[in-house]
């Protein structure tokens, strides 16, 4: 049996499947719920400065997409930070935290920038005995109207700011939150990075407007006939969230850096994915919400069996082994020749590969009058259109042509040697083989 | 005392009055708008695909099922009502499971197709409770049309005529409009009157004149609506029942499936009708099971259908042959009737095994028989009353491309003319495609 446990920047816990900072994590009842189920982690929901405590809209604040079968595919939320008395939050920490003590709990917070703001609660949290923080510099509703979350995880310099601020004020353990709504998610890593952070988190919610109501005219969530753009999230943002991680774990200025992987976290496979592309650990909020708390046993059990048939005793075994496989367009092999293959037996005859490639590509499929689909090689470009919206898995597949075939679509023999377009002749600043160093 | 299941004879009232409302009610209800959501995330919006092309009428199904999923079952609706008016009543009574169903790719991926009858119910009916008539009359064109038989054929091309603007006079021989969907067909398939509500609504379209109880050759000729119209479309179905041709076919209470059928649809009250303690039914087809299935749901203790080859030959669709059996109905197969036994009224039938061979089908030595106080023949119907001087092919109305016949300026379609398989959505399919032609035969004349 592969060995789950993690440590996560010295703070441990029995899995790496973590609550992220959210509408679970706001309570004692939540928390230990979540425990039960058997979560390694939570990072509680955000806490913001002492005095009165922040309000939530009284209307509906979460807005969804849907897949087949009204699967939610997206969520986005207008909801505020925790809206519940600080003094009640902390004393629910530190009684959780007592009783969970092998259990990781991150406290995620959010207060104006202001030195004397960060030092006065990050002194209240070390009290509590929590494992460490989470600087909510991500949330991209709300409170950044009030200068906070993600609009200080847009500006590099407070980013890195804020980040010094609390290495120097706690000896807790500091993991910076970022917001996915920038245009280069390295500028804020490197700068939270510059500024001492133990780790990045990423991704908080994206900017959005999930749908309109076409009656009423107004953006969903509709409160009293308006809405807002709200923060989006589940298994839509995922692939937005895997490229700005591997982004972070690929780029030299914060190699080593630990991540915290969010976004769209729905499966162990997911999970998987993010640890493969230099996630210490996961974070999943949405698919809990959507499910409940037990999912997390399907995301062990998962990991671990995938683990135990991979040969993985440990998470660190596998955790950034996508990472050097992540490259630049320029570099990837020119001379790598594929075509589509469908499989007759499992073809259920569906045709939606041929009107796919016949209307919106390359016109390389052949449909006969008794509606079998056979790849035309000679024009096939190996796009995968075909394999994106077959309904059965694996009736399509990918075949490489071999080094010395012929490629019937270009005539030519399919070269053995890699060439990417730095080379290209077609490429107008091509570099020859010797600068590339390839010789 | 009132009657029971047991009680001997051909009697009515067998059961409670709630009995009756239980059997008879609808055999499949209608989706519900979250059940329609589910059944129409399952449509995979095939290329080309293959339930259109298994449809008679070839409604795009793919299109309309998206048209549900996105939440415009009004959309849905006129979708499948372009390529077929009566759209609704085949959502009833269609055999799907042989038709657009069984060509769902679904069938091949998972053996559970969408369920395209219960979607197309689901559209159809939403829009002719929402919004009425759904279609426009084009400008008049000053063409007059005849059109004999009111029922799934006669209708459609009804339709179809008027909508392109000319004039139709509609004819039937029976009180109502709707043919085999008002007279033929199983209660519990079509409940709510739902035959003549479509009819009304179907009428919406404006032009079509309606005159009941007027039959051709007893009331009218070929030749005078023809001297009277511009054309002439012949959709009078089959009339005619055909003979069993077995020793004592004319004791009492051998009688008709058909007019069992028609009498139980035109019943104000269901515990009136009487049926027989033993039924047996002599055939394999709809009308066959339709006729079992509902002696059984009057009260019948025992119903037998006899159908002299297999199972697998029988017309009755299997989804049918499921029902009947699961209503309590014995199918026996490879037997034919030899002769009804009986002092007056038929008592029993006396069967003999059959045998397929090289020359057809051949009775066997080995017989027996079947208890039976009621006997309702349903081997088939045949064309009767055809007009003089049209050309028959076989025992129907010759017709050749879309519905012409012999005569010119005469077209025929549904079950009186050649081609089709006795099903509503082919004979909607043949009326629709006439009145086309016809249309374009008269417009080109200028």
């Amino acid at each position: 049996m592969a060995d789950l446990s993690c440590d996560f920047v010295g703070i441990k816990s029995p899995n790496p499947f973590w609550l992220a900072s959210a509408p679970p994590t706001d309570k004692e009842y939540n928390v230990r719920r979540a425990y039960e189920a058997g979560w390694g982690g939570v990072v509680w929901k955000t806490l913001g400065e002492d005095g009165a405590p922040v309000v939530n809209v009284n209307g509906p604040r979460y807005g969804a997409i849907y897949g087949a079968d009204r699967r939610l595919l997206g969520l986005n939320n207008i909801e505020l930070i925790t809206d519940r008395p600080l003094e009640v939050n902390l004393r629910e920490i530190t009684t959780v935290k007592r009783d969970y003590p092998d259990r990781a709990l991150v406290v995620s917070l959010m207060v104006p920038c202001e030195e004397n703001a960060w030092r006065r609660i990050l002194a209240r949290v070390e009290e509590t005995g929590t494992d460490g923080v989470e600087l909510n510099f991500g949330c991209p509703h709300g409170m950044s109207e009030r200068g906070m979350g993600s609009a200080v995880g847009q500006v590099p310099e407070y980013v890195e700011m804020v980040t010094r601020w609390c290495k120097q004020m706690t000896r807790m353990p500091v993991i910076v939150k970022l917001t996915p709504n920038i245009t280069d998610i390295r500028l804020a890593s490197r700068a939270a990075h510059k500024g001492g952070a133990d780790a990045v988190s990423l991704i908080n919610t994206i900017n959005s407007i999930t749908s309109v109501d076409l009656d009423l005219m107004a953006p969903e969530p509709t409160i009293d006939g308006k809405g807002t753009h709200g923060g989006y999230c589940g298994p839509a943002v995922k692939p937005i969230a895997l490229n700005m991680v591997s982004e972070i774990a690929r780029d030299p200025a914060t190699r080593g850096l630990p991540i915290s992987g969010i976004g769209g976290v729905t499966t162990w496979k997911d999970a998987a994915e993010f640890m493969a592309l230099g996630a210490g650990n996961v974070q999943v909020c949405t698919a809990a919400m959507t499910y409940g708390f037990r999912i997390v046993q399907e995301m062990i059990a998962g990991l671990s069996d995938w683990m135990d048939r991979k040969g993985h005793a440990r998470l660190e075994n596998f955790v950034g082994m996508a990472v050097p496989n992540v490259t630049d367009w320029q570099y990837l092999n020119l001379n790598y020749i594929a075509k589509a293959q469908i499989d007759a037996e499992t073809c259920i005859k569906c045709g939606r590969c041929y009107a796919a490639c016949e209307d919106t590509s390359h016109q390389a499929i052949e449909m006969t009058a008794d509606r079998s689909f056979v790849v035309k090689d000679e024009e096939c470009v190996a796009c995968n259109l075909c394999i994106d919206v077959c309904p059965v898995e694996g009736c399509i597949e990918m075949r490489q042509l071999a080094p010395g075939e012929i490629d019937p679509r270009t005539g030519m023999e399919v070269p053995a040697s890699y060439a990417n377009w730095t080379t290209h002749p077609n490429n107008p600043g091509r570099k020859s083989a010797a600068e590339q160093g390839l010789e | 005392m009132a009657n029971s299941p047991l009680t001997p004879g051909v009697v009515p009232g067998r059961l409670q009055p709630d009995d009756y409302t239980r059997n008879f009610a609808d055999k499949a209800p209608p989706l519900t708008a979250h059940e329609a959501a589910v059944a129409a995330d399952r449509c995979y919006f095939c290329h080309d695909a293959p339930c259109v092309t298994a449809c008679p009428t070839a409604i795009d199904i793919p299109l309309f099922i998206r048209e549900i999923a996105t939440g415009a079952p009004a959309a849905a609706a006129r979708t499948i009502f372009e390529q077929n008016i009566l759209g609704g009543m085949c959502a009833r009574v269609c055999p799907t499971e042989q038709l657009c169903e069984e060509a769902c790719v679904r069938m091949t991926a998972e053996a559970r197709p969408v369920e395209i009858g219960r979607l197309q119910r689901f559209a159809t009916d939403t829009l002719m409770t929402r919004e009425g008539h759904p279609f426009v009359r084009a400008a008049p064109t000053g063409r007059r049309i005849a059109v004999v038989g009111a029922g799934p054929a006669g209708l459609a091309c009804a339709h179809r005529l008027a909508m392109k603007g000319h004039e139709v006079q509609l004819f039937d021989a029976r009180p109502k409009a709707g043919g085999l969907n008002e007279y033929g067909i199983a209660a519990y398939k079509t409940v709510n009157d739902y035959a003549q509500a479509e009819v009304a609504w179907l009428m919406g379209i404006g032009g079509i004149a309606v005159t009941n109880g007027k039959a051709l050759g007893r009331d009218m000729t070929l030749d005078e609506l023809r001297a009277g119209h511009d054309a002439v479309f012949l959709a009078i179905g089959l009339g005619g029942v055909n003979a069993l041709r077995a020793e004592g076919e004319d004791k009492a209470q051998v009688v008709d499936a058909v007019d069992f059928i028609a009498r139980l649809r035109q019943a104000e009250d269901l515990s009136t009708i009487p049926v027989g303690r033993h039924v047996v039914v002599i055939g394999g087809g709809m009308t066959a099971v339709d006729a079992a299935v509902q002696s059984k749901l009057l009260g019948a203790e025992s119903v037998t259908m006899v159908y002299r080859r297999d199972r697998a030959a029988m017309s009755a669709s299997e989804e049918e042959q499921h029902l009947a059996s699961s209503k309590g109905v014995r199918i026996v197969t490879g037997a034919a009737p030899l002769r009804l036994l009986g002092e007056g009224a038929v008592e029993a039938v006396e069967f003999a095994y059959t045998r397929e061979t090289d020359t057809g089908l051949e009775l066997t030595d080995e017989t027996f028989r079947i208890r039976a106080d009621q006997v309702f023949k349903a081997i088939g119907q045949k064309l009767e009353g055809a007009p003089e001087g049209i050309a028959l092919s076989g025992r129907k109305i010759a017709v050749t491309g879309p519905g012409r016949t012999s005569l010119p300026l005469v077209w025929a379609g549904g079950d009186c003319a050649t081609g089709g398989d006795d099903l509503t959505v082919t004979a909607v399919a043949e009326g629709r495609d006439a009145a086309e032609d016809i249309h374009a035969t008269l417009m080109a004349e200028g």
